[in-house]
């Protein structure tokens, strides 16, 4: 979980794929944030929004393989850090048939 | 006095439902519900009405669908639906069966799972994934699927599963040991003395026999079966049926000499109906004789297969009988299998069809 206390969080956008917004009523496609890392940003949509987590990342555990997640315009990790007011964009990969 | 039957299909695009009165005319259909994930399996309780859909979307993974609306909102959750951080995550959730209150959930790569609060949060049943053959597993052609459930009416704690292409494993205790029970049925893609081994037959399907606990019936790549004992041992009911492979089966509600097949031309022979006409096949004596149904079901250039899970009946009297396509037409019999009608098409590919009688 997200650790509003920790020094090191910093206030960060999340802007969510709106596929993802509909399978979780109330939510909101872009959201304000207080985390060091993606981990953490995942970790803080999940506390609002129960389950979602469990949409973007697998057990190993890992971002879902059809899931990007960008941080400044490139592509990041579950640990990958977060810098002051930096834009987390998740979107949805080619993908389907 | 049944007021309402509704026949539930889990397709590529997500669950449909189709309603009708208990004389099955005419019917509505209504989706497609779950934001078209694709659906491996949609049941329903018959003693809640509560519907469930088990699945995995290529973007968010797998989860179960619930709705306890026959259908009209729908919520989701795969809370505990997971293996251990670094073991090979789910992929999809592939068969579902409710059982005494409880409601179970088979997956991909194989494994059991439990919920005891109405799909909300699961458990993993983790005495199936321990047993000694797992790591010996092989995948099927659509994965290492566990996609039969059958936990006994009559006890509890007994429980059977089947899993491509691993075999039927039964447990005695509620899930904590299990045993493979695949004594009887082939495996022709092993070298020939190696053709009936304990575990590693490609079951497709296995049902229960109404009112005979110890009596199960499968479609095999290899074969159709019945076993009178629980599935310690199996006998072939394959002789009178015009190929030896298919992939759904599906019991008669009441009579449980009543058996329902479909069988396909053949696993290298393009798995579709043979001769290219359809037809179902019913037993109503355990598998010993066999007779076509055709009445109403086309005889002309007809490709389609039906999967595994895609065939069912309802309890009603006659009883129903469906099947759901790979092309994505619904047929549907009101009097046993004597005579059909296409009651739904050009839906996404079928793979599950169960039936839900509400009643007044």
């Amino acid at each position: 979980m997200a650790d509003p206390q920790r020094s090191s969080t910093v206030p960060v956008l999340v802007v969510l794929p709106r596929l993802l917004v509909n399978l979780f009523p109330g939510s909101v496609r872009e959201v304000a944030v207080s985390a060091s890392t993606v981990r953490e940003a995942i970790d803080a949509l999940d506390a609002r929004w129960p389950g979602m987590r469990d949409r973007l990342c697998d057990s190993r555990p890992a971002i879902r393989r059809h899931i990007n997640v960008f941080v400044d315009g490139e592509r990041a990790a579950l640990d990958t850090p977060l810098a002051p007011g930096t834009e987390v964009i998740i979107m949805t990969a080619i993908s389907g048939g | 006095m049944a007021s309402k039957v509704l026949v539930l299909l889990g397709t590529k695009k997500g669950a449909f439902i189709l309603e009708s009165n208990t004389g099955r005319r005419s019917w509505s259909l209504r989706g497609p519900f779950c934001e078209t994930w694709p659906l491996n399996h949609v049941i329903a309780d018959p003693a809640t009405g509560t519907i469930w859909g088990a699945g995995g979307d290529a973007w968010f993974g797998p989860a179960v669908w619930k709705s306890t609306d026959l259908g009209a909102t729908w919520t989701h959750s795969s809370e505990g639906l997971a293996y251990r951080e670094g073991e090979e995550p789910i992929k999809s959730a592939w068969s579902l069966a409710p059982a005494n209150g409880a409601l179970y959930a088979g997956v991909e790569p194989a494994g059991l799972f439990r919920s005891d609060d109405a799909g909300q949060t699961w458990r993993h049943v983790a005495g199936l994934r321990n047993h000694p053959t797992r790591p010996e597993w092989q995948p099927g052609g659509a994965g290492l699927i566990l996609h039969s459930i059958v936990p006994d009416a009559n006890d509890p704690k007994r429980i059977w599963v089947a899993i491509s292409s691993a075999g039927v494993f039964h447990s005695p205790d509620g899930g904590i040991t299990w045993e493979p029970r695949n004594r009887g049925t082939r495996a022709d893609y092993l070298p020939e003395e190696q053709r009936y081994p304990e575990f590693g037959q490609c079951v497709h399907c296995l049902v229960q026999a109404q009112g005979l606990p110890d009596r199960l019936y499968q479609q095999n790549h290899c074969g159709m079966y019945r076993s009178d004992d629980g599935g310690r041992s199996w006998q072939s009911i394959e002789a009178g049926l015009p190929s030896s492979f298919g992939f759904p089966a599906a019991a008669h509600p009441r009579e449980p000499a009543t058996l329902y097949l479909l069988p396909l031309n053949g696993d290298i022979a393009g798995r579709y109906v043979p001769d290219a006409k359809a037809a179902v096949w019913r037993t109503r004596d355990g598998g010993d004789s066999w007779e076509d149904l055709r009445e109403g079901l086309p005889q002309q250039n007809v490709f389609f297969g039906v999967l595994r899970q895609a065939m069912a009946t309802d309890r009603l009297e006659p009883a129903g009988v469906y099947f759901g396509t790979n092309s994505g037409a619904l047929y549907a019999s009101a009097d046993e299998g004597d005579s059909w009608r296409c009651i739904a098409q050009h839906l996404p590919l079928i793979t599950s069809v169960e039936t839900l009688v509400v009643e007044d």
